[in-house]
């Protein structure tokens, strides 16, 4: 039935809280991309098939609800059953009965099911005492996890369009940026620009259709948290869209999504037509007279289609490429009209910042960078999986505390922020408040929100070698500097890990990289260099060891590298020959083992696996040159 | 109408044009490889990189591509400033690398310096410097038969597929505007060959030699109703008919 008043919105929220109210036990299956890939869906199917042959809606008032990613993908699928809050990690559907009859009929305890502490292995029990939710504040996030993103009125109970139906019954589109403005926001796509600031040159901008896009091609490697709450609570995308589009004078919007995106395209379309229905979306929203409707554009999996103007051109229905934007976006955008094109995770905030007020966010958040953000944990680190932060909290916070720290507690090297355009920085920052300025100021930047943690198995010449790869694939190619600057970079970056470097190639990086950042057209060949510079303002030494003496001093790149076994602590334990994929380790069990160099093709398998540290790796002997001794 | 500085010169220039078009204009010249005058301006080849600034922005200035940026008064425009010309060589040194064959790429450089790349010599040399202007024209004639192809460093400039292009008329308006000669032909009076699509010539029934194809002559008549038979005779033969004309009339006595 569709909402034409604010008396109407009130009863319906009010209807949605009681039906919420009525079930009395609630189970919450993670259904999100990664715990779908561990087999959630299984779990969620088979706890379906016992509440309804059993009729446990009726005597247990439980209901099983499908939610979007809870964060923790590290040890999905998950299960939190409520309303005590109770966190089962990777449950299969074998447990089902056990959680059915145990936990929700008599609140018992599985103890084999909790999640344990990695560092004193102590079980928790409740969600909200694990360290890795502890620590955290959602509010692009908030209602990821608790809703079933199918299910409008559970959104709705939770808070959704609240802050609409405050923003179209209570505020002007002025009072609306103004609220924007007092909370500081400013965008999560990585840019940074402060939100409010596109909105008023959009509002002013001539002319009377305009739009307003949401930036769903997330493509950073690592980075996720776009897609989780486009799959998880894709009402707040529509929520924070359609008040952004009554600030700046918009009836017209779109959500570009990639098409690698297949759950976030799903339930934001599901979204939509829901949303149409209830009147939240579409003509006379509320009954106010707005009107705003929204699509979806699926994006082909360009990572340049995240630059704004390729997307806007990809919307277009032409080849997604940037083009030079000496002309603003909120003058002309797409089809050259007035457009605000936003990031999901900002859309996101929005409708949380008018519900709440801006004050209400800026409470968050260091000097210039207000409010909570959303990144994606992923790396060599104990708790990988989505968090939100405020603003300003350390790396060594959110790396150690909430990641739990390096994985098999070996020293922690680098982390990564920001993808492709970022950077990375070393130990000696761990201490940084994460903001915008702080992180570009050290050579990285914020970006998506990506961050990945590398332990000192991590060859840095090799790391950035991989970004350029990566780049490489990406670049549209409109332009010189970055087609042919990232193919001329990664020839030099091929020459360091294969032992070919030679003296100059640092200088040859470095006059290189600058050529890009001033040369090329858009963001993407700008920052480019990025990931290059980074890791050479900070770990120099290792490109002179590549290039110098030939080595790798983490034993990472195979053309560098020699791995051996160590007689004595070998207990012929037969780990390592079981991981090493070309067979090359020999030794009968019980008995000393030793690699063939001839077969060995220096992957490192067996020194990660070994559990006596009994492999090590020396620099290779290389032909006619001079080589660094072992241990160098 | 803005009046702004460029290396030193004062300029007027008119509202609503570009940079290069002032700067050209004032016979001060910028290097381009991707701008044509019959085309939307692309910024592609970054070869018209400028340093702009304004006396208020306290000595920030910011680079633009000058076949893009609207003039705009007050502003101070070098060419030629330190870091134009670096990253100006850097883009050139690149392009050498793609094309070390290409006369065209191989005389700008050579202007800026460089004799010799100093990356990685493309193994596979090409003519093709990815300018664009093929495309460009080709959808500013509205055919848009041939377009950029893959991305990256496996960008390349194709018909749909690799095949003879359905929506080609045989114009050679491509060939003509490249500037390397990277895209091959054959034209003859009775066939002509592009993009692996063979055409028939339509052919003047005066002097037999075909000037323009079938499928150019139908476009044009479906496009702007110009009947196919407008272009029956060739423009030499259409010349000599008009000439022959003004020729008897001039003979014939006055006053008739």
């Amino acid at each position: 039935m569709r909402i034409e008043s604010r008396q109407e919105f009130e009863a319906a929220v009010a209807a949605a809280r009681q039906q919420g109210a009525d079930r009395r036990r609630e189970v919450l299956v993670c259904c999100g991309t990664g715990c779908l890939a561990n087999g959630a869906a299984a779990v969620a199917q088979e706890f379906a098939t016992r509440i309804e042959a059993d009729g446990l809606d009726a005597t247990l008032a439980l209901h099983a609800k499908k939610t979007g990613c809870h964060g923790f993908c590290e040890r999905g699928p998950l299960v939190v059953v409520q309303p005590e809050g109770i966190l089962y990690t990777k449950v299969k559907p074998k447990d089902v009965a056990e959680i059915i009859d145990k936990t929700v009929a008599k609140g018992e305890v599985i103890p084999r099911l909790l999640y344990k502490d990695p560092t004193d292995k102590k079980a928790i029990e409740h969600y909200a005492d694990v360290p890795f939710y502890k620590h955290q504040v959602r509010v692009s996030m908030r209602n990821i996890g608790r809703i079933d993103p199918a299910d409008l009125d559970d959104a709705l109970a939770h808070g959704a369009y609240a802050g609409l139906a405050r923003a179209l019954f209570d505020l002007t589109p002025d009072q609306v940026i103004a609220e924007v403005e007092a909370s500081g926001l400013r965008g999560r796509g990585g840019a940074g620009f402060a939100t409010a600031r596109k909105w008023k040159a959009t509002r002013k901008a001539k002319g009377e259709r305009k739009f307003v896009l949401c930036n769903g091609d997330e493509g950073d490697p690592g980075a996720f948290k776009d897609r989780s709450i486009m799959e998880g609570d894709p009402h707040a995308v529509i929520e924070g869209m359609a008040i952004g589009a009554y600030a700046v004078g918009a009836r017209e919007g779109y959500i570009y999504v990639r098409d690698e995106y297949p759950l976030a395209v799903e339930h934001v379309n599901l979204a939509l037509a829901k949303a149409r229905e209830r009147g939240l979306l579409g003509d006379n929203i509320l009954g106010t007279g707005f009107s705003f409707d929204l699509r979806v554009s699926r994006g082909g999996g360009a990572f340049v289609c995240g630059e704004s103007s390729a997307l806007m051109r990809s919307i277009e229905g032409k080849v997604g490429e940037p083009r030079a934007k000496y002309v603003h976006a909120s003058d002309r955008g797409l089809f050259d009209l007035p457009t605000v094109l936003n990031n999901v995770e900002t859309w996101s905030d929005v409708g949380a910042i008018l519900e709440h007020g801006g004050a209400w966010f800026a409470k968050w958040g260091t000097a210039k960078s207000k409010g909570t953000k959303a990144f994606s944990l992923v790396g060599k680190v104990k708790n990988t999986g989505l968090i939100e932060l405020p603003m300003g909290t350390t790396l060594r916070h959110i790396i150690f505390d909430i990641g739990g720290g390096i994985l098999k507690d070996r020293p922690f090297k680098a982390v990564q922020t920001g993808g492709p355009s970022g950077g990375c920085l070393p130990a000696d920052k761990l201490d940084l408040p994460v903001d915008y300025e702080v992180l570009t100021a050290n050579g990285s930047m914020m970006g998506s929100g990506g961050m990945i943690v590398m332990d000192d198995r991590t060859c840095m010449v090799d790391v950035a070698r991989y970004f350029l790869k990566f780049l490489v694939e990406e670049s549209c190619g409109k332009c010189i500097p970055c087609r042919e600057g990232l193919k001329q970079m990664l020839h030099i970056f091929d020459d360091l890990v294969e032992g070919r470097g030679k003296p100059g190639d640092i200088e040859r990086i470095e006059r290189l990289s600058r050529g890009m950042q001033l040369g090329s057209l858009c963001e993407l060949g700008k920052s480019a260099p990025n990931p290059v510079l980074s890791t050479l303002q900070h770990f120099r030494h290792e490109f002179e060891e590549h290039i110098d003496a030939k080595t790798c001093p983490a034993g990472m790149c195979r053309e560098l590298t020699v791995y051996q076994i160590i007689e004595d602590p070998c207990t012929g334990c037969h780990l390592c020959t079981r991981v090493c994929p070309t067979a090359a380790i020999a030794g009968k069990p019980k008995q000393k083992h030793v690699i063939d160099p001839a077969l060995c093709i220096a992957c490192g398998a067996c020194f990660d696996v070994c559990p006596e540290d009994a492999i090590r790796f020396l620099p290779k002997k290389h032909e006619g040159g001079g080589h660094a001794p072992a241990g160098h | 109408m803005p009046r702004l500085v460029i290396d030193g010169k004062t300029v007027v220039a008119k509202e609503g044009t570009f940079l290069l078009q002032a700067a050209r204009d004032a016979g001060i010249d910028i290097p381009t490889l991707c701008e044509h005058p019959a085309v939307e301006p692309y910024g592609g080849c970054r070869l018209c990189l400028v340093d702009v600034t304004r006396p208020e922005w306290d000595g920030w200035s910011k680079m633009v591509v000058s076949c893009l940026f609207p003039v705009e008064d007050g502003i101070l425009v070098s060419t030629r400033s330190e870091r134009v010309t670096q990253t100006r060589k850097v883009v050139l040194d690149l392009l050498l690398a793609r094309c070390p064959e290409t006369p065209l790429v191989q005389e700008l450089a050579a202007e800026h310096g460089i004799d010799r790349t100093s990356y990685v010599p493309n193994p596979e040399p090409t003519d093709c410097i990815l300018c664009g202007l093929c495309t460009r024209i080709c959808d500013r004639l509205g055919t848009s038969a041939i377009s950029s192809a893959n991305r990256g460093v496996g960008r390349e400039i194709a018909p749909p597929f690799h095949e003879a292009p359905p929506d080609c008329i045989g114009c050679l308006a491509c060939a003509e505007i490249c500037p390397t000669g990277f895209i091959q032909y054959q034209s003859g009076s009775a066939r002509r060959v592009i993009w692996n699509k063979e055409f028939k010539m339509l052919r003047c029934p005066t002097c037999g030699r075909g000037h323009i194809t079938e499928d150019q002559a139908r476009y044009y008549d479906g496009r702007n109703g110009v009947p196919a038979r407008y272009f029956e005779p060739c423009d030499a033969c259409k010349r000599k008919e008009q000439a022959a004309i003004a020729v008897s009339l001039m003979a014939a006595p006055e006053g008739r």
